[in-house]
């Protein structure tokens, strides 16, 4: 969806504070209708995120059962406490961050292009991020997460340039279809070169295979504070964009017109998305489809302003990451399915359901 | 229009035809055993020893015939899609069709129980008709979900794309779910690769182009008709619903039994039509052309990538690297130019 040139052009100073007001307004109150939505957002999201944290400290392949479980939370001296500690909290933490960095994501890429399929994962972020860590397993056997961190944040940006680049030499990222070939095609190449030098090297292919699933499986917590440190601050820029977010919905040229900063507003939402989604791919390897999921379902609940739609995509993206961690969990068998996969095909099932639903112009 | 009394369109089929000759030869050579050219025409039209007969027969001439069969079949699989959607980005790959077939081959030799290492019969029937299965059963779904009183090209590739995704996941399900040699085999199959063929992979492959490629070829004049859209083509006299049903059953056979045969070799389907197009300068992609050079790009990327490097590198990776950006660079310029003329 374009706008008319003539509307930016015709816009006075008068005119643009009363346009401001107006959708500041419109964005401010919802509707009766969505108020009651608010509410049961308001307490549904928090309860959902409760039972899924839940869940996912009493499932897996051993048996510990939920009192169990309690009594290890506080006593971490006997055998549950091992497990307990040991595997399922690290793993719920990570979820946790991971799925809210990628919810967030999600919800700033879908409001800076305006493009309702915009997801890290789907749109070859996470596959540069998880590139340039393995050319750095490769070349320099790196090992730290400091490194792997610097290498997964540099990969990120340099895929989003790319892909964002190709999308908007033409008809703009707005529009849904060259922003996601041009995604597909940025995966693809990226992928072939990962395996090309995988294939070179078995000895990479160990310290590979961790990066290029997107699993939540045998992570520690050790050594993860650079990460959270990142992801802190990529959450901080995403909440200075918000307001940016707000008037760019409006297109570019109007939000323009509104006395926005555009460049600015793009780098502080490249930065978000880059440092959210390096944070990510550092901690688990590149997962798809939390990013566009996880705003899609905080907009029907919470609506379109983005004050309110980051902290509610955080809590989806947190729960809808873990709950497909526990799915993973318990459809694997004697192993065990990485939540990657889980997301990958409920995840198509969500990209063609909004799709379907065609109101791509109108986000 | 695209018939192949135009000087043009007959040079370039004729050349890509003398190219995938020599490449027939080259793959053959190819390789460390010492033939030299005369060895290989000599044992091919009269024969010669037989150590020279099995190197010739046995081990290179099966992968050198998988690799022209499977490119020319997703060559011409390829034109199919791209021209009765009209658009150069609808290709198997990206519709779902390639990653349908790959599911449900991998469910074939998770299940079926690793039979893709030892050549049994499954991999001669069983393979290619789950395969086609897979791909037909996607096709259909990718279709459904894109129909809104009408298919819009468009929305076809994006339900493709979220299709494709779930299916990668569900391959990726049933691998996890496989024994640890099924997996492998599973595994390095996805990856696109002619290494280990041999007769048996041939034969299922060859029956389906000398099948599909006439069938494809007499839809020829219906395909240039529907260039000019549906609603003309109706007027013209096209039965449109039976000619699509036809293109599509084509397009999918032929990509699914190659896929069965090789594994999915990404890119060759939407590689070979654009520039079997832009060389003959058609308005659409040119089907035995297309099925040419598909030929020429699996075989020459099988060459190169089993000699140009010290360790061998499967073909599905060489046709990524150079196809995804010829993809990305025809995105760029379709996009500057339908914003110049919007």
């Amino acid at each position: 969806m374009r706008t008319p040139p003539v509307l930016t052009r015709g816009v006075s100073p008068g005119a643009s504070a009363g346009a401001d007001s107006h959708c500041a307004a419109a964005l401010a109150s919802p509707a009766p209708g969505r108020r009651l939505r608010l509410t049961g957002a308001l307490i549904g999201l928090p309860a959902a995120l409760v039972v899924v944290v839940m869940a996912s400290l009493v499932l897996g392949s051993n048996h510990v059962s939920l009192g169990q479980v309690l009594t290890a939370l506080v006593d971490r001296s006997d055998d549950p406490g091992a497990i307990v500690w040991g595997s399922r909290v690290p793993r719920t933490v990570l979820g946790l961050v991971v799925g809210a960095c990628l919810g967030v994501a999600g919800a700033v890429m879908q409001g800076q292009t305006r493009n309702p399929l915009a997801d890290p994962g789907l749109f070859g972020v996470s596959a540069g991020a998880s590139l340039a860590v393995v050319l750095g397993i490769y070349l320099a056997d790196v090992t730290s997460v400091l490194a792997i961190l610097w290498l997964a944040f540099v990969g990120a940006v340099v895929a989003s340039l790319v892909v964002f680049g190709v999308a908007a030499l033409g008809r703009g990222l707005a529009s849904p279809v060259p922003l996601a070939i041009a995604g597909m095609a940025v995966s693809a190449l990226l992928g072939a070169v990962t395996s090309f030098l995988v294939l070179t090297d078995e000895a990479t292919l160990a310290g590979y295979r961790i990066w290029v699933v997107g699993s939540l499986s045998g992570r520690t917590l050790s050594g993860i504070g650079p990460a959270l440190a990142i992801a802190a601050a990529g959450a901080v820029l995403a909440v200075l964009n918000a307001r940016s977010l707000d008037t760019l919905a409006l297109g570019a040229e109007l939000a323009t017109g509104l006395g926005e900063n555009l460049v600015r507003a793009r780098l502080v939402g490249l930065g978000a998305i880059t440092l959210l989604t390096a944070s990510a791919v550092a901690i688990t390897g590149p997962i798809g489809f939390v990013g566009l999921t996880a705003p899609h379902v905080a907009r029907s609940l919470v609506g379109g302003s983005h004050a309110r739609l980051l902290p509610a995509s955080a809590l989806v993206g947190a729960i809808v990451l873990l709950g497909c961690d526990v799915v993973g969990r318990l459809i694997g068998g004697m192993g065990e399915v990485s939540v990657g996969v889980v997301l990958s095909v409920l995840g198509g099932g969500v990209f063609v359901t909004i799709v379907r639903r065609g109101r791509m112009a109108q986000l | 229009m695209n018939g192949l009394w135009q000087p043009r369109l007959l040079a370039v089929t004729t050349m890509t035809g003398a190219l995938v000759a020599v490449l027939l030869v080259i793959g053959i050579l190819a390789g460390s055993s010492g033939l030299s050219v005369g060895d290989v025409l000599h044992t091919l039209f009269i024969g010669g020893d037989a150590g020279q007969r099995f190197i010739v027969f046995e081990l290179r001439l099966p992968r050198v015939a998988v690799g022209l069969l499977v490119g020319a079949s997703l060559g011409v699989a390829g034109a199919l899609t791209q021209s009765f959607s009209r658009n150069p980005l609808a290709t198997p790959d990206i519709l779902g069709v390639t990653s349908g077939a790959a599911a449900g081959a991998v469910a074939a030799i998770v299940i079926g129980g690793g039979t893709y290492a030892v050549g049994s019969g499954m991999l001669g029937v069983g393979l290619p008709a789950i395969a086609v299965i897979g791909g037909l059963v996607t096709a259909i779904v990718v279709y459904g979900l894109s129909w809104r009183s009408g298919v819009d090209s468009y929305r076809l590739i994006l339900v493709g794309i979220g299709v494709t995704a779930s299916l990668t996941g569900i391959t990726q399900y049933l691998i996890v779910r496989a024994q640890l040699t099924q997996a492998a085999a599973a595994q390095q199959w996805l990856v696109g690769s002619l290494s280990g063929v041999s007769w048996i992979s041939v034969w299922p492959v060859l029956v389906s182009l000398t099948v599909m490629l006439p069938l494809a070829l007499t839809q020829t004049r219906a395909l240039d008709l529907t260039q000019l859209g549906d609603d003309v083509s109706v007027g013209l006299g096209v039965a449109v619903q039976r000619h699509r049903l036809i293109v599509i059953v084509c397009a999918v056979v032929l990509t699914a039994v190659a896929v069965s045969a090789s594994g999915p070799i990404e890119f060759v389907a939407f590689l070979a039509p654009q520039v079997a197009r832009r060389l003959a300068a058609t308005a659409r992609p040119p089907l035995l052309a297309s099925g040419l050079i598909g030929a020429a790009v699996v075989t020459g990327g099988d060459i190169v990538g089993r000699t140009l490097l010290p360790w061998s590198v499967p073909v599905g990776i060489v046709t990524a690297i150079v196809g995804a950006p010829y993809l990305i660079w025809l995105l760029t310029r379709r996009n500057s130019r339908e914003r110049t003329t919007a």
